[in-house]
């Protein structure tokens, strides 16, 4: 499906990845731990979401017709802090705190401590079921809002993915949007080694989801892909983006150890290069 | 003191007691997990069934779509049996509902050996322990029907996660009519020179049987219905104390980690004092009638009024 989106709003929303990658690289770089390559798989989603589709305001983070965002695969969570700061949800010199003592900016997402995350998370394969409970309470409400729910596809090798999967199903979701970062590899290596998920596609299928299969860094995919997740009637949407992990730094895409570690000065410096600046 | 006679299963009180809230208040929301036949939560579906959800068998689940219910201001009852509630979603009830301190009423049934044939696997005996250890966790075991309508309005007007331990059997009524539930106060029916029983659930009817054959045999002792188990009524614990010799906790659950295990670690550091636990011995239950089990695990006015003669004759 294409929508009326104009070049120009593709070139913006390019943009805003090109500084959520840099954000990232950055912010991880002087944590000095975290979750590098599934940060950055994610960035094009993330940037999609929050400065295109999403109906939020960052200034009213509870504002009751929000649409909603939870970040299953929490140790993405620098993909997260970015997308928020740059929204305006907080300042973004918060940014360098990542992971440290007393900062909001946990190694994984806390509702508690900063507003904009809308549920902690962090252990694998529960966000569905709590985007589900929220989908389910704002049709109750009688809410037009939507709630889109971030999973890894290594994630998708938790049993309660699937409970949450036939949930969804049972009670005609068609409020949320699942999106799973199918970048195929997880923290031991090759998903399709170390447990195959596959055929993802007819999997979802199966369990009665309406699934778009799309690339997940063109970003007009992406966009196109939200908008006709919105026209779907009577049952949950997910999209499987096929993405690189380490997406936009060279050296890192592909590369199962760029999992759980975070780029050197050095590295820093190259992958600023390839990005194009600083990002200010 | 004496139990005021037959009364009815607390999974039944809870049952009716739902029913009433959700007559009252239109944002309770009910989950369960393929059981609501047995934890009674059937009597809201029926009523209200658009705020009904079952899950199937999906206890996980259950616990996630409960609080995601919960965050759209939702204020959602998630019931199955306590093994499956506390053991199988054990780390959902961490993650999502205690970290996040969100407003989630767990109330499980089906607690314990008075499980009765079904054995071990449907019998509850660590979920106390297992609660408890929770930070922002709230647990509660009610003694008799009357305390569990009340627990049930009480929980529903306090704000934070809340695990309340019910049973499958009918109970003897023993609070009395007058009895105002609040969380965190104990029920102290009386305290004894010579020892005080403290007890939860089911234990408590049988604490007052104890206690009365103890003191025709000249043994004062007292009874204290630690129907709060976390926040501890510590104030009540230590007056227990320091009136009498000797604390027995009863309890029909594991003596590790649940009442007996909140007591013993608050006296050892404020108040040592003799204390004996009883309850299961590190042990799992096993098939057969209630009453036969309870007796054959030592949960019996007999055993406590054996354990308190050891110590203190």
């Amino acid at each position: 499906m294409k929508s009326d989106i104009t070049t120009r709003d593709i070139d913006f929303l390019k943009e805003k990845a090109r500084i959520i990658r840099i954000e990232i690289l950055k912010m991880l770089t002087e944590a000095g731990s975290g979750h590098t390559g599934g940060s950055l798989s994610t960035a094009d989603i993330v940037t999609a979401l929050y400065f295109y589709k999403m109906r939020h305001k960052p200034k009213d983070p509870k504002w009751r017709e929000r649409d909603r965002f939870i970040l299953s695969k929490g140790h993405a969570a620098p993909v997260l802090y970015a997308a928020l700061a740059l929204s305006g949800y907080f300042d973004k010199s918060l940014l360098n705190t990542l992971r440290k003592l007393g900062s909001p900016l946990q190694g994984h997402p806390c509702s508690k401590m900063l507003q904009g995350v809308e549920i902690s998370t962090g252990s694998l394969g529960q966000g569905l079921s709590i985007a589900n409970g929220i989908a389910i309470g704002l049709k109750l409400d009688g809410l037009a809002s939507r709630v889109y729910c971030l999973l890894g596809d290594g994630e998708t090798q938790e049993g309660q993915v699937w409970e949450a999967a036939m949930t969804a199903a049972h009670y005609r979701l068609d409020n949320l949007c699942a999106i799973i970062d199918n970048n195929g590899l997880q923290i031991d290596g090759y998903c399709s080694d170390v447990m195959c998920i596959e055929p993802i596609v007819d999997k979802w299928e199966a369990f009665g989801w309406y699934v778009i299969d799309i690339n997940g860094h063109d970003m007009e995919a992406i966009v196109n892909a939200f908008n006709e997740a919105e026209t779907v009637k009577n049952k949950p949407t997910m999209i499987v983006a096929r993405t690189v992990k380490g997406k936009g730094v060279s050296f890192f895409e592909g590369k199962v150890q760029y999992h759980g570690i975070t780029p050197t000065r050095e590295e820093l410096e190259r992958a600023l290069k390839e990005l194009g600046g600083d990002g200010g | 003191m004496e139990g005021k006679g037959q009364g009815i299963a607390t999974r039944d009180a809870y049952g009716e007691a739902l029913l009433e809230l959700g007559k009252k208040r239109a944002e309770v929301v009910v989950l369960d997990a393929d059981l609501s036949g047995s934890t009674k939560t059937g009597k809201f579906a029926k009523a209200f069934p658009e705020r009904f959800y079952n899950l199937g068998v999906s206890e996980q689940d259950l616990i996630g779509t409960a609080s995601g219910l919960s965050l759209t201001g939702k204020l959602p009852f998630a019931s199955t049996f306590a093994v499956f509630e506390t053991g199988r979603a054990w780390e959902q009830i961490r993650q999502t509902v205690c970290y996040s301190n969100l407003n989630v009423k767990l109330v499980a049934t089906h607690s314990g050996i008075t499980v009765g044939e079904d054995g071990a696997s449907h019998q509850a005996i660590e979920d106390v322990a297992l609660m408890r250890v929770l930070p922002n966790m709230t647990v509660i075991v009610p003694s008799d029907g009357n305390e569990t309508r009340q627990v049930v309005n009480v929980i529903s007007d306090y704000r934070g996660p809340v695990y309340v331990r019910l049973g499958r059997t009918k109970v003897l009524d023993v609070m009395p009519d007058d009895y105002e539930f609040k969380i965190g106060k104990a029920y102290i029916f009386n305290i004894g020179k010579d020892a005080n029983i403290v007890a939860m659930g089911i234990m408590v009817s049988m604490a007052i049987e104890a206690a009365r054959v103890l003191k025709r045999d000249g043994i004062d002792t007292g009874v204290v219905n630690m129907s709060t188990v976390k926040p501890l009524d510590t104030k009540t614990l230590l007056k227990a104390s320091r009136a009498c010799k000797l604390i027995v906790t009863a309890e029909e659950h594991s003596i590790i980690g649940g009442l007996g295990g909140a007591v013993s670690e608050f006296l050892s550091e404020n108040y040592p004092v003799k204390i004996r636990r009883i309850g299961l011995m590190d042990d799992f239950g096993c098939s057969g009638p209630p009453e036969e089990l309870l007796k054959f695990y030592g949960l019996t006015p007999e055993n406590i009024v054996k354990t308190i003669k050891e110590v203190l004759t």
